[in-house]
């Protein structure tokens, strides 16, 4: 891997959450909410669908990331804000760029988009390059 | 309609957490995390640990357990049919690996009205049997 520089785009992470992955997350994770489960739940309270859980599209964020570090402790920090929702059987894109390198840490600046609608804005993560 | 704000500054009991080399698995599987580490105990043994890696996310497993007894409080007093989840912060410390047991403590640290919408923000502390603290996280929640 070779040095992160200011400026420079990460590789892309395109990844389609199929249908049945809010209920592996679900189980996995413990977040058993409705509106994540249950289609009629749902549609009942005013969304067009199951919807993901923002928690599951952050960890899409810090693998994104993690992927220009060494290792499973390379990833020191990482911040997001969820706008939108995500819902399954749709592609989504992780896009990362290095706003800074400083003392071995790189501080990167990412964002998840599915369908056009930004559903992950403002991540901004810490990784340790070296 | 004024904002109840008497609940920051609450704390709550630590909450534990026993890290299952299974439940790593589970998770990793499920956000699609496959390297090694997390799924190979001997390849996690080879790269000097103990035993399988958790991915950094794997925090919101063992400090969800103790976020929620926070949310759920009346002394807060969310309003679940208007929530959604705003924004989160993790900060990692030592990686947590199968057979570590967590504890996670939570304090409510901010309740605030913001442009007519009431945000809540939630810190958890998780630390390791070594007194290591793992992952710190800020759980923002907004009510419209």
């Amino acid at each position: 891997m070779s040095a992160l520089e200011p400026g420079q785009a990460l590789p892309e992470l395109r990844v389609t959450p199929d249908k049945y992955l809010t209920y592996r997350y679900a189980g996995a994770s413990g977040d058993f909410n409705p509106i994540h489960i249950d289609e009629e739940f749902a549609k009942a309270v005013g969304l067009p669908g199951r919807i993901l859980h923002g928690l599951w599209t952050m960890a899409q964020v810090a693998r994104a990331v993690a992927a220009a570090g060494e290792g499973p402790e390379a990833l020191r920090r990482l911040s997001v804000q969820f706008r939108g929702m995500g819902f399954p059987e749709q592609e989504l894109a992780v896009t990362a760029t290095v706003k800074a390198v400083e003392d071995g840490t790189a501080v990167i600046q990412a964002e998840v988009e599915q369908d056009g609608r930004r559903i992950i804005r403002k991540g901004e993560a810490e990784l340790r390059v070296g | 309609m004024a904002l109840k704000t008497d609940a920051v500054g609450k704390t709550y009991p630590p909450v534990g957490y026993a890290v299952g080399r299974e439940k790593i698995r589970e998770y990793a599987a499920a956000v699609g995390e496959d390297g090694a580490l997390h799924h190979d105990p001997e390849a996690a043994r080879a790269a000097g640990y103990a035993d399988v890696v958790a991915p950094p996310m794997f925090a919101v497993v063992y400090a969800s357990k103790a976020v929620a007894p926070a949310l759920f409080d009346p002394d807060v007093g969310i309003d679940f049919a208007r929530m959604v989840h705003g924004g989160q912060d993790f900060v990692w410390g030592p990686p947590v690996v199968a057979g570590d047991e967590i504890a996670t403590e939570v304090e409510v640290k901010d309740v605030a009205d913001r442009g007519g919408l009431a945000f809540y923000v939630f810190e958890s502390r998780s630390t390791n049997q070594d007194g290591e603290t793992v992952c710190t996280g800020t759980w923002t929640n907004i009510v419209r």
